[in-house]
């Protein structure tokens, strides 16, 4: 098993283990999940056979799961993703349950986040260049309609600003009431903000602030490597190591370090 | 006596065949392509998101120098990246353009930033506008409401998701114009050769999609009997009367899944993320994969037995039938 060390501090897992762990937390048993692919799907599988047995899968493509993918997937519509699915559909069969309100939580990657949770996947910055990026995807749906949103991503000054060039799938916005002056509906936007360093959260003012940093990470290096003033909450956690529990089912899930191996050296 | 009555029911449907001269809507992929899809046309592929993406018909088109198409869909894994890259695409109307597993569309990229080969016009969707437009399609209405893409910037720049106040309810709301492609490309597991076709796995729009389209082409991994349709018609997707051709292509959606008859090729999207990230080395992967290729069959020697094996159902696992007798 590959592990990692840091000056001063013996880590017996990855960075992406332990986001994975912290991923699965904000899924709460019996909730309908958008999924996605990678970490998130990691996340679900773990929250499933943890502390969420009846957590129920969403694919956009069309599929509903009861059960978890029997195999890690390298997309959605990957065979073993059908075979014993509940429901084999239309795109728009779980996109009305979106819609509806009745999707509890969806998870999100992004290549750019803003201090509003507001998240970029059309245009990226490489040196000075701009660079055109896949686009939304189903991300805009989920970012406007799910009741929860929880985004991953690596942290770094470059993919946290202060504001998104370019507003595909918006969070709070502006801050405040924006959402509600925009129509989207009362109970959705982003939850949390899962990176490499930490766990940010928003306040009433749909502003971000840091409320986890994860283990060994000194704060002063996690506001450094953010693109503006971050604010810290006066009960700042440390984010909790992943148990050997859970360590035991991300690795049966993911034995070489596929998806999980940020942060290995 | 019951054996008199089916054989009485072949014949009886042979001879119509015969005497109402129902045409056969069966053709080569090159016929189909050459028929159905001009230059300039708006083509729906890649319905059913990751599995079962035309490839075949994509290759055919590039290989026939179709020009100023625009490509329709929500994420086209890498279909629409070769054929930007090859010079056949004026505009992408689609929630996604990429490799799914690999990460970016390295021939979308140059045509968005740099007109390599040639200009590229997008008109960014998410999913669930796509969807829509074609759903509105599909149903001949002008619009469909959705609540998606408010305070976006999807919304700001896309001219076909315009915000209106509700006639209903003191609510506003976002109006997805209705898509009309002119040819769908539909990728099935099995068709009648009147083009009825069954098809199962995730569905993505292909249903709205095959409605919406003034013209659809079934591609068919099997060509069966109507009995085997009629059989189990709630699985016919795809009704004939909307398809203009219909073509038997065997892996023709290969590297994508099609369920039941072969798996994802996972290592071709991560060879082609390498292949096509300098646009020399796109070229030769076009020059290998699609020019070097006079059609599927071809392009199968190519990808070599032993790769077509190791792709292929492991093990088989039938639905349950459903009885429609009384």
């Amino acid at each position: 098993m590959s592990t990692t060390t840091q000056p001063g501090t013996a880590r017996s897992y990855t960075l992406g283990e332990l986001m994975v762990a912290a991923a699965a937390r904000e899924i709460r048993d019996g909730e309908l999940v958008f999924v996605g692919m990678r970490l998130p799907l990691l996340a679900f599988l773990l929250a499933r056979r943890t502390h969420a047995p009846n957590a129920v899968a969403l694919y956009e493509n069309g599929i509903i799961r009861d059960t978890p993918s029997p195999e890690m997937l390298y997309t959605m519509g990957d065979s073993p993703n059908l075979r014993g699915a509940t429901l084999c559909g239309s795109l728009l069969d779980v996109m009305s349950l979106l819609q509806q309100g009745r999707v509890h939580v969806g998870f999100l990657g992004a290549a750019e986040v803003d201090r509003f949770g507001n998240l970029n996947t059309v245009w990226g910055l490489r040196g000075a260049a701009e660079v055109r990026l896949p686009g939304s995807g189903g991300a805009c749906d989920i970012a406007c309609l799910a009741q929860r949103t929880v985004v991953l991503l690596a942290h770094d000054r470059a993919r946290l600003v202060e504001r998104v060039r370019h507003v595909t799938s918006p969070g709070y916005g502006t801050g405040n009431s924006w959402r509600r002056s925009r129509g989207l509906p009362v109970r959705s936007g982003p939850s949390a903000v899962i990176t490499t360093m930490g766990i940010l959260r928003f306040g009433a003012d749909g502003e971000a602030f840091l409320a986890s940093a994860h283990p060994g990470i000194p704060v002063e290096d996690i506001l450094a490597a953010t693109g503006w003033t971050l604010r810290v909450a006066d009960s700042l956690q440390e984010t909790p190591q992943p148990t050997a529990a859970e360590l035991a089912v991300i690795r049966a899930l993911d034995p070489e370090h596929f998806w999980t191996g940020v942060g290995q050296s | 006596m019951c054996f008199g009555v089916r054989r009485l029911d072949a014949a009886l449907h042979l001879g119509l065949k015969l005497k109402m001269g129902k045409p056969s809507k069966l053709v080569s992929m090159r016929d189909a392509i050459a028929a159905h899809v001009p230059n300039g046309s708006m083509v729906l592929l890649g319905a059913q998101l990751e599995p079962m993406i035309p490839f075949a018909a994509g290759h055919e088109l590039i290989r026939q120098s179709r020009r100023d198409l625009t490509l329709v869909g929500p994420i086209s894994d890498i279909l629409f990246d070769q054929m930007i890259g090859a010079g056949c695409v004026a505009r992408t109307m689609a929630a996604w353009v990429g490799n799914v597993s690999a990460g970016v569309g390295y021939c979308f990229r140059r045509a968005v930033e740099k007109n390599i080969p040639r200009p590229l016009a997008t008109v960014d969707y998410s999913n669930l506008t796509l969807a829509l437009g074609l759903h509105a399609g599909a149903m001949g209405v002008p619009f469909m409401p959705t609540y998606s893409t408010m305070g976006s910037d999807l919304l700001a720049k896309n001219g076909n998701l315009r915000e209106f106040n509700s006639p209903v309810n003191e609510e506003k709301l976002i109006a997805v114009r209705a898509l009309r492609p002119d040819v769908a490309i539909i990728h099935v597991q099995r068709a009648d050769e009147f083009g009825n076709a069954h098809l199962w796995g995730s569905l993505g729009v292909a249903v709205d999609g095959a409605r919406a389209a003034r013209k659809v082409i079934v591609v068919a991994e099997e060509i069966v009997a109507p009995e085997v349709i009629a059989s189990d018609p709630n699985r016919t997707l795809i009704p004939g009367l909307l398809v203009a051709a219909v073509v038997h292509e065997p892996w023709g959606a290969h590297p994508s899944p099609v369920q039941g008859y072969y798996n994802r090729d996972h290592a071709f999207f991560s060879q082609y993320h390498e292949q096509s990230r300098e646009l020399k080395d796109f070229e030769q992967w076009l020059q290998r994969w699609v020019f070097g290729v006079k059609d599927r069959n071809e392009y199968m020697d190519l990808l070599g037995a032993c790769r077509v094996e190791s792709l292929g159902v492991k093990q088989h696992a039938l639905s349950a039938a459903a009885d429609f007798g009384y």
